[in-house]
């Protein structure tokens, strides 16, 4: 009997785990960065290029620091549920303008419904999202009082996962 | 008939630069004037990962994000930096998956080591199974069977079949 039932329970064995495997995402990788300081950065700003814009600006506050361009498609996917989000003034909302063109950017945000952000960091090299460990745009980091990245998002932010993932997190942070 | 032996040699000759060239295009961007530098630039790129088509290299891919990290390869190789610089530098960001040879610790032991308990495991059933069929060739006969076997090595000799 053992004889059988062994090869088939090695062979379920190796199914579930096969079958796990299948329902995982492959471009979800975890980031290096949770509770690390956030990755300093000096950059101009999308619509005051004179001015600079710093991971200094992240002290003193509960933020989320969003990876966008305007030539990334799932971004305006994600851009309605941003613009409700700025409404809803829960959290300050930061942009990372990422390897774009000043005017593409200006005008895509004037195209899609507006500006959510604060305030946008414009990376037109892209070496500042390197630092952050951006992959796969847009991107969504969740970072704390004292700077420190607590979250990541990989991929368009909406409602659902706002409210179970990200939300929870934010409320928990606020009352630190 | 001869003009085609010549234009087929001519399409393959053709075919076969446009693949080396694009074969070449991904890395010939950068010009390293020390042999060295170059080699080590090949070998990390290579052995790293690109993160957004991921079965590729960061060598191979054509990814906006590979270029980017090929360039500060680029400069950090040119800069001397040593290869635990440059591997720290893009663990730090992107982690452990952006090393196609993942570092031996404890969440990768299995990884590392499991092959070899498969091995180590496969051997000792096999030698098991070996002594097992080996055991039962080695049995003695009862006297009973022994009489039987007689009887019908008896028959066999009286009566051969055909």
């Amino acid at each position: 009997m053992a004889r059988f039932l062994i090869p088939l329970a090695l062979f379920i064995a190796l199914a579930v785990f096969l079958g796990i495997g299948l329902t995982k995402d492959p471009r979800l990788l975890p980031s290096p960065l949770i509770n690390k300081q956030a990755p300093a950065f000096d950059l101009p700003r999308l619509f005051q290029p004179e001015q600079k814009i710093s991971q200094k600006e992240f002290i003193g506050k509960v933020s989320i620091f969003n990876v966008w361009a305007s030539w990334c498609g799932a971004c305006r996917q994600e851009h309605p549920f941003m613009m409700s989000l700025s409404r809803k003034n829960e959290v300050t909302i930061f942009g990372l303008n990422y390897k774009d063109n000043r005017k593409d950017a200006q005008r895509w945000l004037a195209d899609f419904g507006g500006n959510p952000y604060t305030a946008i960091a414009f990376d037109k090299s892209g070496r500042t999202g390197i630092d952050w460990g951006v992959y796969g745009v847009p991107e969504t980091f969740i970072i704390d009082k004292k700077g420190r990245i607590r979250y990541k998002q990989v991929g368009p932010l909406y409602p659902q996962v706002w409210q179970e993932k990200l939300l929870p997190i934010i409320k928990k942070l606020q009352a630190e | 008939m001869k003009s085609s032996i010549l234009s087929r040699r001519l399409l393959s000759g053709i075919l076969l630069l446009i693949f080396v060239l694009s074969a070449q295009a991904a890395i010939v961007a950068f010009k390293f004037t020390d042999p060295a530098k170059e080699a080590r630039f090949q070998k990390f790129g290579n052995e790293l990962r690109c993160l957004v088509c991921q079965n590729e290299s960061l060598a191979d891919s054509n990814a906006q994000l590979a270029l980017d990290l090929r360039r500060v390869l680029y400069k950090m190789i040119e800069n001397n930096a040593t290869d635990k610089q440059i591997i720290s530098f893009m663990v730090n960001r992107y982690g452990d998956f952006i090393l196609y040879k993942p570092p031996v610790e404890p969440s990768t032991w299995l990884l590392w080591f499991g092959p070899f308990v498969l091995v180590v495991i496969g051997l000792i059933i096999l030698f098991r199974v070996v002594r097992n069929t080996r055991k039962q060739a080695d049995t003695e006969l009862t006297a009973e069977e022994q009489k039987q076997l007689d009887l019908l090595l008896k028959n066999e000799k009286e009566e051969p079949r055909v």
